[in-house]
């Protein structure tokens, strides 16, 4: 804890980290924004262009009615309200923009005044998430190693260009950097859950800028700035760490934050100065008058609303109540984030246990992706089998492991060719009198509540049933013994 | 009026295998061989596509298939419509060479009804000017006394048919640069209601200004052309999803019972013969049996004004794509924005940048509420006051042009004095409405006038029954 | 002149317009903008207070369009008339990290 006992952020005693975020994500339509050339990553340079997407004299923009429908999504899911709004061209030269202007939402977006909730209870407020137009690629070349800066030449590739994106602002309602990687992923988690977006920051479909500021607890906000090109979760930790720091580094020192746009170098694991806001552009926002307002009625956003699939803190929820695992735990959210709640469900629903299921979907179907092979009333036999003791836990990974590589299998049969059976009660307990008579130093340290000595009692148990004593029932016997 | 053949006479002549598409074309194509180097109303001459074109819909009438309602009829396109795979200059050396890998839907929608296209046509650089002497490529002779401007920025358009070199053109309108020229010209010109006709593939000037029209000689064919570009078009958010109003079947309907509005309080300016002949056409109008009212719209003053800032602005961010990167002139540069500047100081004219400039200025930060913003608002009062004007009137007409024709340099020093010339037709303009130049007698020195009917929107069946009134009385 | 703006203005402008402008042009369009400036103040005394703003001509609303793919241009086509083009991409000169 902090000086002040607020929040544990990572900065000296008495600083207070905010942070605001700005994520771009592109949407999942097969077309562009404003026209109806593909929407597809990876494709051969300047395959995807049509005279609207290149800005040719004379194309007119015309409005993705599934953009406007994905974008919806977004806002309803982020709790946002859905309003009527308008187009806004934002003015500024850059080769990769082809009109040298940007098709954005202004002062009237589609979603405004949502929020996220974070693990804790923690609340961002989404200020507003707006449809607007993607730019194309730039590639520098030449001087020192394709950097931006000292290139000889570039070149662009505007498959990209007018790809509908969503720019969702958060408040600068963050307060560590733990809580922006929170926040990221949770956003990702909504974003594929909804079909909006594939959200993956390695190809650039979602991408975040940080706006970090730091000041003394108490006082008003500071300077920001805006901290670009950060291309994973974990790089937004890091950057923001950085900035955070350098930015209490130099009030430390007597010195002022500059309100200026950073670049983040992950190699270098530092940010540095991009632009100045005395260098900033005057963007000239007016209406854009080749686009009509757009208005979604009452009835089209409860349409999208109704259809929207259960978000992933619901079957989080639903999850730890179906399993009793914690809503916060990381089986929980592996699982839910991996789109295979559902398959516990069924397991659970084919009369398999609820809490071992969990367990063994979280270890074992890491590349199963959202629907499975192995039938669930394959996996409710062996969590059934498991909970019957008639197998040990050692064992039943091993049938998982045989039933998973085969999409299937009847466990008992599996376990039966490999000589597994669980011993009965009776047969343990002469294993663990053995095992009292053999260390008695353990036996006493357990005996005066030292827990952990009992790991030394069940090893040799286990070694002296060949891995056939369930684990829990030789704890049980232990305790039993020690009349706890 | 002049011999020339009419777009109607021409299709219906085609259509019934009286006079081939070839022979029509060979017509104008000579008349174009004898004067077009004196008039300059090309910047390009298609004579080879042209033919084949000509030839084809000889073929289709041979073989008895619907060569369409403009079968074999010349049709002249204002260089700023693109036209695929022909260039499309806008009088630009900023877009000297550029080919458009697609068409325009007005410029499809003519192909679809068997117009011959036979060359784009000379205009005021991206638009901009009353008079075409800011073509990049050199000005556009008024045909009918040489030593005159056309009009503009649609001066070859109108040139053109004027000189017999097409029986029909297109033109564009912003500010009345179809109907201006008309007027200079002696000719039909139309600009329809904003979003009757599809800007896409106009190359824009001012997006909530801009509209493609004809020009012809006669009224009928201005409907016949009209007739055929209007229409929804799905890749045009602007573009009016109602259908288009009838316009060929009503110019025999006569005006009896309608009222026509006379602008009490008219901006001064327009010249004595001018406003004479717009009193006789008020009076045969009334002796064809319409009502002459009196309307006000006392913010018409302030046009000009909201004119002038809310079209540059529109244009400084449309004509910003001009930047060398992806088509169109380049002037090579070691870092980008040398490269930005240098290609558009090369590449656009002076009045271009002038309008860049002004527009940029009413924009940027500190200024927008004091110019563009509220150039927005005094648009909206001058709409108001037509919707008001119009309760009253079905019509209103004014002069189209303050003058006839003027000598070439006679306005070029003084850019205020050039945009006072389309004081009569900005205020259409900003209220999205239609209004059309009729040709209606001469000045004092025998230079033809212009009438302008003004119709609120969509109001055009009215306004070409009103026209053809006129016409006859002419 | 009525100095309704400087040739300060008209630098900071032909910047943003990324339009090169001579000494003689930054002079000659001082004068002339503040012409037309000094003439549009006509409109500085209307009251404007409680209009709304006229941005297009026709009220339309909600157009939009099927997310159905078109055939695209032809690269090579779009290539053959830029300026400089290289490896199926546009060459431009080095663009100094204005932007990302
Ligand atoms: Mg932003
Ligand atoms: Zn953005």
């Amino acid at each position: 804890m902090s000086g002040t006992g607020k929040i544990e952020n990572g900065l000296p005693d008495g600083w207070e980290l905010i942070v605001g975020l700005e994520v771009h994500v592109e949407l999942a339509t097969k077309t562009k924004l404003f026209s109806a050339s593909p929407n597809r990553f990876g494709d051969e340079p300047n395959t995807n262009i049509d005279p609207v997407t290149l800005g040719l004299p004379g194309a007119l923009p015309v409005l993705n009615e599934h953009a406007v429908e994905l974008a919806m999504r977004i806002g309803l899911a982020l709790n946002c309200s859905v309003q009527p709004c308008t187009f806004h061209r934002k003015n500024y030269f850059y080769p990769d923009l082809p009109k040298a202007y940007q098709i954005s939402q202004y002062d009237q977006p589609l979603n405004v005044d949502g929020y996220l909730m974070l693990p804790g209870n923690v609340r961002v407020e989404v200020e507003r998430a707006h449809l607007e137009e993607d730019t194309g690629k730039s590639t520098h070349f030449g001087g020192a190693g394709g950097r931006i800066h000292g290139s000889e030449y570039s070149l662009i590739d505007f498959n990209r260009a007018g790809v509908p994106l969503v720019e969702i602002v958060s408040r600068p309602d963050i307060r560590t950097a733990e809580q922006a990687k929170q926040y990221v992923s949770e956003l990702r988690s909504i974003l594929v859950a909804i079909g909006a977006s594939d959200a993956k920051m390695e190809e650039g479909s979602m991408r975040c800028d940080a706006n970090v500021s730091v000041r003394r607890f108490g006082e008003p906000l500071g300077t920001r700035c805006e901290i670009k090109n950060v291309n994973s979760v974990r790089s937004l930790g890091r950057a923001i760490e950085y900035e955070a720091r350098r930015q209490v580094d130099i009030l430390d020192t007597g010195g002022s934050i500059r309100q200026e746009t950073r670049h983040w170098d992950d190699a270098e694991g530092r940010t540095h100065t991009l632009r100045t806001k005395e260098d900033a552009d005057d963007y000239r926002y007016f209406l854009e008058p080749d686009l009509v307002p757009l208005a979604p009625d009452a009835a089209w956003v409860e349409r999208v609303r109704t259809a929207l699939p259960p978000l992933p803190a619901a079957r989080r929820a639903a999850l730890a109540s179906l399993t009793g695992a914690d809503v916060e735990g990381e089986a929980v959210s592996v699982v839910v984030e991996r789109g295979q709640d559902t398959y516990v469900k069924a397991v659970v629903d084919a009369g398999g246990d609820a809490a071992r299921a969990l367990v063994w979907v979280q270890q074992s179907f890491a590349d199963e992706g959202d629907s499975p092979r192995l039938p669930a009333s394959d996996l409710a036999a062996l969590t059934q089998m498991e909970r019957a003791n008639k197998i040990t836990a050692t064992q039943a990974k091993t049938v998982l492991g045989d039933m998973l590589a085969a999409g299937g299998g009847d466990p008992a049969r599996i376990a039966a060719s490999k000589g597994f059976e669980a011993l009965d009660t009776t047969s343990i307990a002469v294993f663990v009198d053995e095992a009292i008579a053999a260390q008695p130093d353990a036996w006493a340290k357990y005996c005066a509540g030292e827990e952990k000595a009992a790991g030394a009692l069940v090893g040799a148990v286990m070694k002296a049933s060949k891995g056939k004593a369930d684990g829990k029932v030789v704890t049980a016997l232990l305790q039993e013994r020690r009349g706890s | 009026m002049n011999d020339f053949p009419t777009v109607a006479s021409i299709a219906a002549d085609v259509a019934a295998g009286r006079v081939s598409a070839r022979a029509i074309l060979e017509e104008h194509l000579t008349r174009i061989d004898s004067r077009e180097s004196e008039v300059h109303a090309f910047n390009l001459v298609m004579r080879d596509r042209a033919l084949q074109a000509a030839n084809e819909i000889d073929d289709r009438v041979k073989r008895g298939d619907n060569p369409g309602r403009l079968a074999g009829v010349p049709i002249a396109l204002k260089d700023n419509m693109c036209t695929r795979g022909i260039d499309t200059t806008c009088s630009s050396r900023i877009l000297e060479g550029w080919k458009p890998p697609y068409d325009a839907t007005a410029v499809k929608k003519l192909a679809a009804e068997g117009a011959v296209f036979i060359g784009k046509t000379n205009l005021d650089e991206f638009a901009m000017g009353s008079s075409t002497e800011n073509s990049a490529f050199g000005p556009t002779r008024n045909p009918l006394d040489t030593s005159r401007v056309p009009g503009g920025s649609s001066g070859g358009s109108a040139a053109a048919v004027a000189a017999g070199f097409a029986a029909g053109s297109l033109g564009s309108d912003t500010g009345g640069s179809i109907r201006q020229p008309a007027a200079l010209c002696g000719l039909v010109g139309v600009k329809p209601t904003y979003g009757l006709v599809s800007r896409y593939g106009l190359v824009a000037f001012a997006s909530s200004l801009d509209q493609i029209g004809p020009f012809t000689h006669t009224v009928e064919d201005a409907a016949i052309l009209t007739e055929v570009i209007a229409g929804h078009d799905p890749m045009d958010s602007t573009s009016i999803p109602q259908p288009a109003p009838a316009l060929v079947g009503v110019l025999g309907a006569g005006v009896k019972g309608l009222r026509i509005g006379r602008v009490a309080d008219l901006p001064k300016g327009a010249d004595p013969d001018v406003l004479a002949r717009l009193d006789v056409a008020f009076d045969e109008l009334a002796k064809a049996g319409a009502t002459i009212v009196d309307v006000t719209l006392p913010s018409l003053s302030f046009a000009l004004t909201a004119y002038y800032l809310i079209a540059p602005a529109e244009a400084s961010s449309n004509l910003a794509r001009y930047d060398g990167v992806r088509y169109g002139k380049r002037v090579a540069a070691g870092d980008i924005n040398t490269m930005y500047a240098d290609t558009r100081e090369a590449g656009f004219g002076d009045e271009v940048k002038r309008r860049i400039m002004l527009g940029t200025y009413a924009l940027s930060a500190g200024y927008y509420d004091a110019y563009y913003g509220k150039a927005l608002k005094v648009r909206r009062l001058i709409a108001d006051d037509f919707a008001r004007a119009y309760a009253a009137a079905d019509v209103i007409l004014t002069p189209t042009s303050p003058s006839v024709a003027f000598r070439f340099g006679s306005k070029t020093d003084d850019p205020l004095a050039m945009y006072l010339c389309d004081i009569f037709t900005i205020p259409t303009n900003l209220a999205g409405h239609p209004a059309m130049s009729v040709p209606f007698g001469t000045g004092q020195d025998g230079m033809p006038v212009g009438v302008q009917v003004l119709a609120p929107t969509l109001g055009e069946s009215t306004m070409f029954r009103v026209a053809a009134e006129l016409e006859r009385a002419a | 002149m009525s100095q309704r703006l400087t040739a300060a203005d008209v630098a900071k402008v032909a910047r943003l317009a990324r339009l090169n402008v001579s000494p003689e042009e930054v002079e000659r369009y001082t004068r002339q903008l503040d012409g037309m400036l000094d003439h549009f103040a006509d409109i500085d005394n209307l009251d404007l207070a409680n209009v709304e703003p006229m941005t297009q001509p026709y009220p339309l609303v909600n157009v939009l369009r099927a997310d159905v793919e078109q055939p695209c241009l032809d690269r090579d086509e779009v290539l053959a008339v830029a300026p400089a083009a290289e490896d199926g991409r546009f060459r431009v000169p080095p663009s100094g990290g204005l932007h990302e």
